[in-house]
């Protein structure tokens, strides 16, 4: 595993910003009016239980089936994308991923770069990277456009500026866009992003994607956008990069249909996206337009490493939809930026440890009440819960007990496995229980009137005087 | 293999599994639970030796200390009788995680899938088994209902309680804002982000009493714990003496509104 900068704090000081948050009235109020109507929306596009249930049971078969096939399928989708006339690139880290794109790039002498939406290319902070070699990377998404203007990270994997309000993205651009005055008038700060971008399209010699589903069989990228920027990307510029995670591939074109309702209507609430993209090749000779040059990174950054275990494999079923997020208690409370990471919320929660490994994320596998709502509208029933636990158990266990996990036991505690290990022994003898919650019914005037986080916002526990089973003794 | 859950036969007895936050902290609605079932004429069992279904370490990440525990459990329950959990939180650990515990250890693993078959949330147990229907004795009263994220989303009994309530004449049964919301507690999640575990419990209380109910009802102590700590917390903030939201067990309020313990 090869080091790599990451620009963005890992999940160290996650607790201090999470109470930032909560402690902000006004962004709790904005993030719940956020979160509230992304559900609604979702919810009015599911009306029936059972088409939901059948079609949810339905992606994860597909998402199963062709992970079960991956190191196939990704042969496969390199001999047809290669057939095609695509360049296929395999990058292991995220250093390796950038300098695979910037020497594309610079091979060309090119300087400039439009990018459609890609969580990948954020995953991989191509922007920095860009930047530091003297290369322009516009955003051309309206969300990541206003997010890379602030200078900020994706707060959100499909909104990514849901954490801003139109008064603040209206002072946003009055201030960074040249010749722009204040307007919080929705449709007048669209207007100027287009404008911006009309002329980038016309300039860049790079356009950058990422792929939503990439089909082995036919070899063939797809992309799912709304704006239009995303065709714009991948078609005006001379050069096309594509860049993905290794997980993203279908066999089939069939396999898509279901995936691509389950995804825009859990995502957005939307019936079908504004488009669906698909690119199996560069512009072939007679044809009038599309780029001379598509490129497909392929990208692992830690994938391999959920692969390799059956349970958290399923981290990878994920299409990236998140419903998860807008469906969590704990993310509409803190918003995405808190968690620190590429991707927030229950995804992130579980694809993080696999990309920066548990020393950097192990704080995070706590944040959770584990109330199963990420599960539950999870569109390829990944059993989210049920993967933290596990990761829960990787990040406290002993170091050195799973060698093929990384940062396995950054978490560890000799003390608070010791805690464990005492109640464990008071708990699995009913002697020992007997005796001690006996003690804690006679001395519960004594129990701390501090009990550590839980008397922030609650009274102390106290045990009751009598036991249940003081209570039937006194019964009979 | 599972076992179907919904069994057909009204069964003569049953074991009670308490919990060790019943036994501790709630035991009046342990007891309240218990003649509940008595008197719909069944003989309850209560197993002298039970402790704790061993979540509170297993949703930790400490899977060791959990199977240690709950293969104590295991041992409890040697007749084919069902096994009510006044908790939904328990119960689902018992009947859902428990096969998985002991996956490994094929004796063990037979006995936890036996087990888990016989499982039943409290309220699940008085709808499905027993069609208990509640004869209300009360007078007029507004009551709001609080149901567990376990109860709700691993058990899948979250209508039974509704139902229960919606059965007793002179109550009516209030809906609060974001409903299926978790309260916050996640057991040692109150504890480790007591920062996030306090703004969703601060908002819970907060829906509960916009609804106006006299008293919030639960079949999960867990939550009750967590809501009537925050209920009780801002009162004492506030000066206030009386509960600004009263609460309790669903068991509670179900046997006294159906004439107590006579």
């Amino acid at each position: 595993m090869s080091e790599h900068t990451l620009h963005f704090k890992p999940a160290e000081g996650f607790r201090a910003r999470s109470k930032a948050v909560v402690d902000n009235p006004f962004l709790r109020q904005s993030f719940r009016g956020a979160m509230d109507f992304l559900m609604s929306k979702r919810a009015a596009q599911f009306p029936d239980p059972e088409e939901l249930e059948s079609l949810r049971s339905l992606g994860e078969a597909i998402r199963q089936y062709n992970l079960a096939k991956l190191p196939d399928l990704l042969e496969q989708l390199e001999a047809n994308l290669t057939r095609n006339g695509v360049k296929v690139h395999w990058a292991e880290t995220p250093d390796e991923a950038n300098t695979i794109i910037l020497g594309i790039i610079q091979g060309h002498g090119a300087t400039k770069m439009v990018k459609g939406k890609s969580m990948v290319s954020e995953e991989i902070e191509l922007n920095h990277a860009a930047e530091a070699a003297g290369i322009e990377a516009l955003e051309s998404d309206m969300g990541e456009y206003i997010v890379q203007l602030a200078g900020e990270k994706p707060s959100h994997i499909i909104m990514p500026a849901i954490h801003k309000t139109k008064e603040e993205i209206a002072r946003l651009f009055a201030e960074k866009v040249p010749g722009v005055d204040y307007t919080d008038n929705v449709d007048a700060l669209i207007q100027i992003g287009r404008n911006v971008l009309r002329r980038k399209f016309q300039e860049a010699e790079i356009g950058l994607s990422g792929v939503n589903f990439a089909v082995a069989e036919t070899g063939t990228l797809c992309l799912v956008e709304n704006e239009g920027n995303g065709r714009m990307c991948t078609t005006a510029p001379a050069i096309h990069i594509a860049i993905t995670g290794i997980e993203k591939i279908v066999e089939k074109l069939e396999h898509i249909p279901p995936l691509y309702s389950l995804l825009t209507r859990s995502a957005t609430g939307q019936n079908i996206s504004t488009y669906f993209n698909m690119i199996s090749s560069p512009r072939k000779p007679g044809e009038k337009d599309g780029p001379e040059e598509v490129h497909l990174v392929l990208l692992d950054n830690g994938r391999s490493q959920a692969y390799a275990d059956e349970q958290l494999r399923k981290t990878l079923q994920c299409i990236r939809c998140g419903a998860c997020m807008n469906h969590c208690p704990v993310y509409t409370r803190i918003g995405g930026h808190a968690y620190g990471t590429t991707y927030p919320g229950p995804i992130g929660k579980i694809v993080s440890p696999h990309m920066l490994g548990l020393d950097a994320t192990a704080g995070l596998t706590t944040a959770s009440s584990l109330c199963g709502a990420c599960g539950e509208v999870c569109p390829v029933k990944i059993p989210i819960p049920e993967l933290l636990v596990r990761l829960r158990n990787e990040a406290f266990s002993a170091p050195h007990a799973n060698p093929a996990m990384r940062g396995q036991g950054a978490g560890h505690s000799a003390l608070q496995s010791a805690i464990w290990r005492g109640w464990a022994a008071v708990y699995g003898s009913p002697a020992l229980y007997r005796a001690v919650s006996w003690l804690g019914s006679r001395l519960r005037f004594l129990v701390p009137r501090r009990q550590g986080g839980w008397t922030s916002v609650r009274t102390p526990l106290q045990p009751a005087p009598k036991r249940l089973r003081d209570l039937l003794k006194d019964r009979n | 293999m599972t076992n179907p859950t919904t069994q057909t036969s009204r069964p003569s007895d049953v074991y009670f599994f308490a919990t060790c936050v019943v036994d501790q902290f709630f035991p009046g609605a342990g007891l309240d639970a218990i003649t509940l079932l008595e008197r719909q004429g069944i003989r309850v069992h209560f197993p002298e030796d039970q402790t704790c279904c061993g979540q509170p370490a297993y949703s930790s990440g400490f899977e060791e200390e959990a199977r240690r525990v709950a293969a104590h459990q295991l041992t409890l329950f040697p007749n084919d009788w069902p096994i009510v959990v006044p908790s939904g939180s328990c119960a689902g650990m018992m009947k859902h995680h428990y096969p998985k515990l002991f996956a490994a250890d094929p004796t063990r693993k037979a006995v936890a899938e036996r087990l888990s078959a016989r499982v039943y949330e409290l309220t699940q147990f008085l709808v499905e088994v027993l069609d208990f229907q509640p004869q209300d004795c009360g007078g007029d009263c507004k009551v709001v209902l609080h149901t567990s994220c376990s109860a709700r989303r691993e058990m899948g009994v979250h209508l039974t309680g509704r139902k229960l309530l919606a059965g007793l004449e002179k109550v009516s049964v209030v809906q609060q804002d974001h409903e299926s919301e978790c309260c916050g507690f996640g057991g040692t999640f109150s504890v480790k982000q007591p920062e996030i575990s306090g703004a969703m419990v601060e908002d819970k209380v907060k829906a509960l009493k916009a609804t106006g109910a006299e008293r919030v009802v639960s079949a999960d102590c867990g939550c009750l714990m967590n809501i009537l700590g925050h209920a009780a917390w801002q009162d004492q903030q506030a000066g206030r003496s009386e509960p600004s939201l009263p609460g309790e067990h669903i068991a509670s309020f179900l046997l006294r509104r159906t004439g107590g313990e006579q």
